[in-house]
C-alpha cells in the first residue's frame, strides 16, 4: 500500500501541488479562483445535506415505544432552501460568465497560428510559412490565437494548463487564444473522441522567450541532417502513431524490412515497393489496400509535406533495413 | 382503502397461467414487469462485463489486455448498453410496469397489447444493435458524433437501427402510462393522492412521448448518410457536424431525466416507507418533477459549450441549466427534512436511498460547477465529466433500482431475500463505488481526457484506485444477484405488507392476483398517512 500511497503523492505532485495542472496562461489563475471557491461550496453544500441525512438517520434511528411525527410541509423552509441555492447558482452563473468572457474575447493583435487537426495529429501553421507536427512554439507575454479546423472528424485542443478547450469541426473555422506570462512546455490532448489514436493526439506547447522564439522562426530545423535524419524526425512526429520502425505491427504494418519487398495486396497483384511505391503510399493512401490491414485507415499526408519531407520519410524507411 | 382478503385457490399472477409461451404472450403488465426484469438484468451483466474489461485495460497506462481499436469497441458497448438497454428501461418499464397500475388501483395499464408490443420492440432493437458485433462492432461511444460515426468502417448502421427501434419501445410505454394514470385511476384516487412513484414516471412519460422521437429521426439520418450518401452532417457533402450534436443532445439531456426522475420517484416511496413518516413537502415534489420535465428541453446546449457553439448560446444555455438545479435541490432537501422526526429503519431498500441521497448530492454539485460556463471550458470532455455522470447515472438511478427492487421484491415474488447479505451488497456498492468515482473527478480536473485508451504515467495511481473500486462494485452486483435469485426461489414467504408501508400496492396480496385486487379499491385518504 506504501507504494501506492507515495506514487499518488508524486502525480498530484505533477500537477503543482493542488490537484490542477500548472499555470500556464493569464486564465490559468481567474479559473483556479472560481474553481476553488466552487469546490468548497460544494463540499460545504454537500456536508449539509449528507450531515443532516446522517444525523437524523441515527438520532430518528426506530426505537419502541416512539412514534414518527406527523408533518406535511413548512412553506417558509421551503421557500428558503428554494431561494437560498437559487441566488447561489446565480452567484455560479454569473461569475462563470466573467471568467468566460475573459476566455472567449480574441485579442486584436495576436500572434496567429494556424492549426490543422487530422486522424490522428496537431499540424501548426505560421505565419513565417513555417510547419510543425505535435510540437507549437509559441513565444512569452504574448497573445497567441490558434486559427483551428480539421481535415476529417471532430478533435479537441486541450491544453490543460492554460484552461483553454476548444472543439476543431471539419468545414469551419473555430479559435481559442492564451497568453503564457512564463516559459515551459505544457501538454496537448486532443479532448473530443476520433477514434483508434485519439488518445496517442498528444503534443506540446513550447513557449520562448522572445529572443529563441525569434531565432526558432527563423532557423530551418533540417539544416545540417541527412535526409535520413530528416525522415527520422518526422516519422516520430507524423507516423509513428500507426507505424512502427519495426516488423511489429500497430494500427498499419511495421516497416521494417518493406523497402524492395514485394507487398502483398487487396485485390490486387503485388507491389514492388520502390520510391514510387512509398510515396504513393504518404500521399494517396487509398490507392493501394495491404493484405491484411482495414482500408481506408490512412489519412492522406498531401499538402502537409514539402519535397524535402517527402525525400526524407523516403530515405527514412529505405533505412530500415 | 383496505382490500386485503386472500385471494380465491392462492390464485397469483406467477401461477395464472403456465409455461414459457404464456409469458411471451402475456399482456398482463406484471408479467410484462417480469420480462423487463430479465432482459434488464441480462443486458446489466454484459454493460457491467464490458465496464470490467476498461477498467482492467486502464489499470495502467499502455497496452494490458487489449489493443485500441477493441477498447474503444468495449467503451462504445458499454456506454449503449448501459444507457440504452438498462438505464432507459430500468426503472419506468420494469418496476413501473408491475407497480404503478397497482399504486393507482388499476386493473392494467390502458393498452396491455401496446405494453407487450414496446417490449417486443427492446428485444428486436437490442438484436438489432448486437448484430453490429458482426460487422466489425462499433467504435463511436454511445455519442455517435458525427463525422466520425459516418466514416468509421464499423457496423455503426446496425446500432443506430437497433437504438431506433428500441426508441420505440421508451416511446410507446410512455404513451401507454400517461393515458392509464389519466383514465385508469381508482375511485377516490385523485392526481394528489397518487404516490410520488406515479409523478415521476408520469413526468417522465412527458418526456418519453416528446424527446425520443427527435433521437429516432436523428439515428435514422445517420443511417441514411452511411447507407445513402445524404449530407447534413458530412462537412464534405455540404453537411453541419455541430447540427448532429445540437439533434443529439435535444433529446439525450432531456434522457437524462427518463433515467432520473424515476429514480427519484422510487426514493420518495422508500424514505417515507423505512422512515414511517409521511413525505416532506408532497406537492413541492410533484411539482418539482413536472418542473424539471418541462425545463430539461432547453438545457441541452451545455453539452456544446466548446463545441463551437455561439458564446450567448453558451451563456443562455448555463444560465437555464442553473434553473433545473433547483427543483433538484428542493427534492433533496425535501427527502432529507422526511428523516426528521421520523422512525426510521435500515432495511437494505433504506439503505440504497440513503446512499442515492449521497451520492446524487455529489452528482448535482458537480453538475452546478459543469453548469458554470467557464469551468466546463477546462472539465468538459474529460474524467470529471465521467465522474459526475456516473454519480448521478449509478450513484442515482441504479442505486435507486437497487432500492426499488428490493423494496418490491416482496410484493413481486411473494417472498423475502436475505436481509444480511442485501446488506452486504449495498456495502461493497456503495463502498466500491466511491473509490471508483472519485478519484475520477481528480483525474479530469488534472486534466485527462475521457475516452483514452492510454494515458500520462502521471494519471497511473488514480487510474488503478478506480479500477479496484470497479472490481468492488462487480462483486457487489455478482453476490446481489445471487440474492435475488436465493430470494426467488428459496426465500421465505413474505406477507402482503411486510414493511408496513402504506401506498395501495400493499394492500393487495403477494403476489398480486392477476387482476391486481379482489375487490376494487376505493381510495379515501393520500398516499403516507403514517400517523
Ligand atoms: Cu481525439
Ligand atoms: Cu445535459
Amino acid at each position: 500500500m506504501i507504494w501506492q500511497l507515495s506514487s499518488l503523492f508524486s502525480s498530484i505532485a505533477h500537477a503543482n501541488g493542488t490537484f490542477m495542472p500548472p499555470d500556464g496562461d493569464t486564465i490559468a489563475p481567474l479559473y483556479d479562483h472560481l474553481y476553488l471557491v466552487m469546490v468548497l461550496m460544494s463540499a460545504i453544500a454537500s456536508l449539509i445535506v449528507i450531515g443532516g441525512m446522517v444525523y437524523f438517520s441515527i438520532k430518528y434511528r426506530r426505537q419502541t415505544g416512539r412514534k414518527s411525527a406527523y408533518i406535511t410541509h413548512n412553506t417558509t423552509l421551503e421557500f428558503l432552501w428554494s431561494f437560498i441555492p437559487f441566488c447561489l447558482f446565480m452567484v455560479a452563473f454569473g461569475w462563470g460568465w466573467y471568467v468566460y468572457y475573459q476566455m472567449r474575447t480574441m485579442p486584436e493583435d495576436a500572434f496567429e497560428v494556424n492549426v490543422l487537426a487530422q486522424q490522428w495529429s496537431w499540424n501548426f501553421m505560421y505565419k513565417s510559412g513555417k510547419k510543425t507536427t505535435a510540437d507549437m512554439y509559441v513565444p512569452v507575454n504574448t497573445p497567441v490565437r490558434l486559427i483551428m479546423t480539421s481535415k476529417d472528424v471532430i478533435h479537441s485542443m486541450y491544453i490543460p494548463a492554460f484552461r483553454q478547450k476548444q472543439d476543431v469541426v471539419p468545414g469551419r473555422y473555430t479559435q481559442t487564444w492564451f497568453q503564457a506570462p512564463h516559459v515551459g512546455n505544457f501538454h496537448i490532448f486532443c479532448a473530443e473522441y476520433c477514434g483508434m489514436g485519439h488518445s496517442a493526439m498528444l503534443g506540446i506547447v513550447h513557449v520562448l522567450s522572445k529572443a529563441d522564439f525569434d531565432k526558432w522562426l527563423e532557423t530551418n530545423p533540417y539544416k545540417g541532417l541527412t535526409p535520413v535524419q530528416v525522415g527520422q524526425h518526422l516519422f516520430q512526429q507524423k507516423c509513428s502513431v500507426c507505424h512502427n520502425p519495426t516488423t511489429e505491427r500497430k494500427v498499419g504494418p511495421g516497416l521494417q524490412h518493406v523497402f524492395g519487398s514485394m507487398v502483398q495486396l487487396q485485390g490486387q497483384p503485388p507491389h514492388l515497393a520502390d520510391e514510387n511505391y512509398i510515396r504513393t503510399h504518404i500521399l494517396h493512401p487509398s490507392t493501394y489496400s495491404v493484405q491484411g490491414f482495414p482500408k481506408g485507415v490512412m489519412p492522406s499526408f498531401q499538402g502537409q509535406l514539402s519535397e524535402e519531407e517527402l525525400t526524407g520519410l523516403i530515405e527514412y524507411v529505405k533505412s530500415l533495413k | 382503502m383496505s382490500a386485503t382478503a386472500t385471494a380465491p385457490s392462492g390464485d397469483n399472477y406467477l401461477n395464472h397461467e403456465k409455461g414459457l409461451w404464456s409469458w411471451l404472450t402475456t399482456l398482463d403488465h406484471k408479467r410484462i414487469g417480469i420480462l423487463y426484469m430479465i432482459s434488464v438484468m441480462v443486458f446489466f451483466l454484459l454493460g457491467g462485463i464490458f465496464a470490467m474489461l476498461m477498467r482492467t485495460e486502464l489499470i495502467a497506462p499502455g497496452r494490458t489486455i487489449m489493443g485500441p481499436e477493441t477498447y474503444n469497441r468495449v467503451m462504445t458497448y458499454h456506454g449503449t448498453i448501459m444507457v440504452f438497454m438498462v438505464i432507459i428501461p430500468g426503472i419506468p418499464a420494469f418496476l413501473g410496469n408491475f407497480i404503478m397500475p397497482l399504486q393507482i388501483g388499476a386493473k392494467d395499464v390502458a393498452f396491455p397489447k401496446l405494453n407487450l408490443i414496446s417490449w417486443y420492440c427492446l428485444m428486436v432493437g437490442a438484436l438489432v444493435a448486437f448484430t453490429s458485433l458482426f460487422y466489425n462492432g462499433v467504435d463511436t461511444g454511445w455519442t455517435f458524433y458525427t463525422p466520425y460515426s459516418i466514416r468509421t468502417h464499423t457496423g455503426v448502421t446496425f446500432m443506430v437501427l437497433g437504438a431506433f427501434i428500441m426508441g420505440f419501445s421508451s416511446i410507446l410505454t410512455g404513451l401507454n402510462f400517461i393515458v392509464t394514470i389519466h383514465k385508469l385511476r381508482a375511485p377516490g384516487m385523485t392526481f394528489w393522492r397518487m404516490p410520488l412513484f406515479c409523478w415521476g414516471l408520469y413526468s417522465t412519460a412527458i418526456i418519453q412521448v416528446l424527446a425520443t422521437p427527435v433521437l429516432a429521426i436523428t439515428l435514422l439520418l445517420i443511417a441514411c448518410e452511411r447507407i445513402l450518401g445524404v449530407g447534413i452532417f458530412d462537412p464534405t457533402l455540404g453537411g453541419d457536424p455541430v447540427l448532429f450534436e445540437h439533434f443529439f443532445w435535444f433529446y439525450s439531456h432531456p434522457a437524462v431525466y427518463i433515467m432520473i426522475l424515476p429514480a427519484m420517484g422510487v426514493i420518495s416511496e422508500v424514505i417515507t416507507a423505512f422512515s414511517h413518516k409521511t413525505i416532506f413537502g408532497y406537492k413541492a415534489i410533484a411539482f418539482s418533477s413536472i418542473g424539471i420535465a418541462a425545463v430539461s428541453f432547453f438545457v441541452w446546449g451545455h453539452h456544446l459549450f466548446v463545441a463551437g457553439q455561439s458564446e450567448v448560446a453558451g451563456i443562455i444555455f448555463s444560465f437555464i441549466t442553473m434553473l433545473v438545479g433547483v427543483p433538484t435541490a428542493i427534492k433533496v432537501f425535501n427527502w432529507t427534512a422526511t428523516l426528521y422526526k421520523g422512525s426510521i429503519e435500515f432495511k437494505p431498500p433504506m439503505l440504497f436511498a440513503l446512499g442515492f441521497l449521497f451520492l446524487f448530492t455529489i452528482g448535482g454539485v458537480t453538475g452546478i460547477m459543469l453548469a458554470t460556463i467557464a469551468l466546463d471550458v477546462h472539465l468538459h470532455d474529460t474524467y470529471f465529466v465521467v465522474a459526475h455522470f456516473h454519480y448521478v447515472m449509478v450513484g442515482g438511478t441504479l442505486m435507486a433500482i437497487m432500492a426499488g427492487f428490493y423494496y418490491w421484491f416482496p410484493k413481486i415474488f411473494g417472498r423475502m431475500y436475505n436481509i444480511f447479505w442485501a446488506r452486504i451488497t449495498f456495502v461493497l456498492i456503495f463502498v466500491g463505488f466511491n473509490v471508483t468515482f472519485f478519484p475520477q473527478f481528480i483525474l479530469g480536473a488534472m486534466g485527462m481526457p475521457r475516452r483514452y485508451y492510454d494515458y500520462l504515467p502521471a494519471f497511473t495511481s488514480l487510474n488503478r484506485i478506480s479500477s479496484i473500486g470497479a472490481y468492488t462494485i462487480g462483486l457487489g452486483f455478482l453476490i446481489a444477484l445471487i440474492v435475488i435469485l436465493q430470494g426467488i426461489f428459496g426465500g421465505e414467504k413474505a406477507s402482503a405488507n411486510p414493511w408496513g408501508a402504506k401506498t395501495l400496492e400493499w394492500s393487495t396480496v403477494s403476489p398480486p392476483p392477476h387482476d391486481n385486487f379482489v375487490t376494487e379499491p376505493i381510495v379515501t385518504a393520500g398516499p403516507y398517512e403514517y400517523r
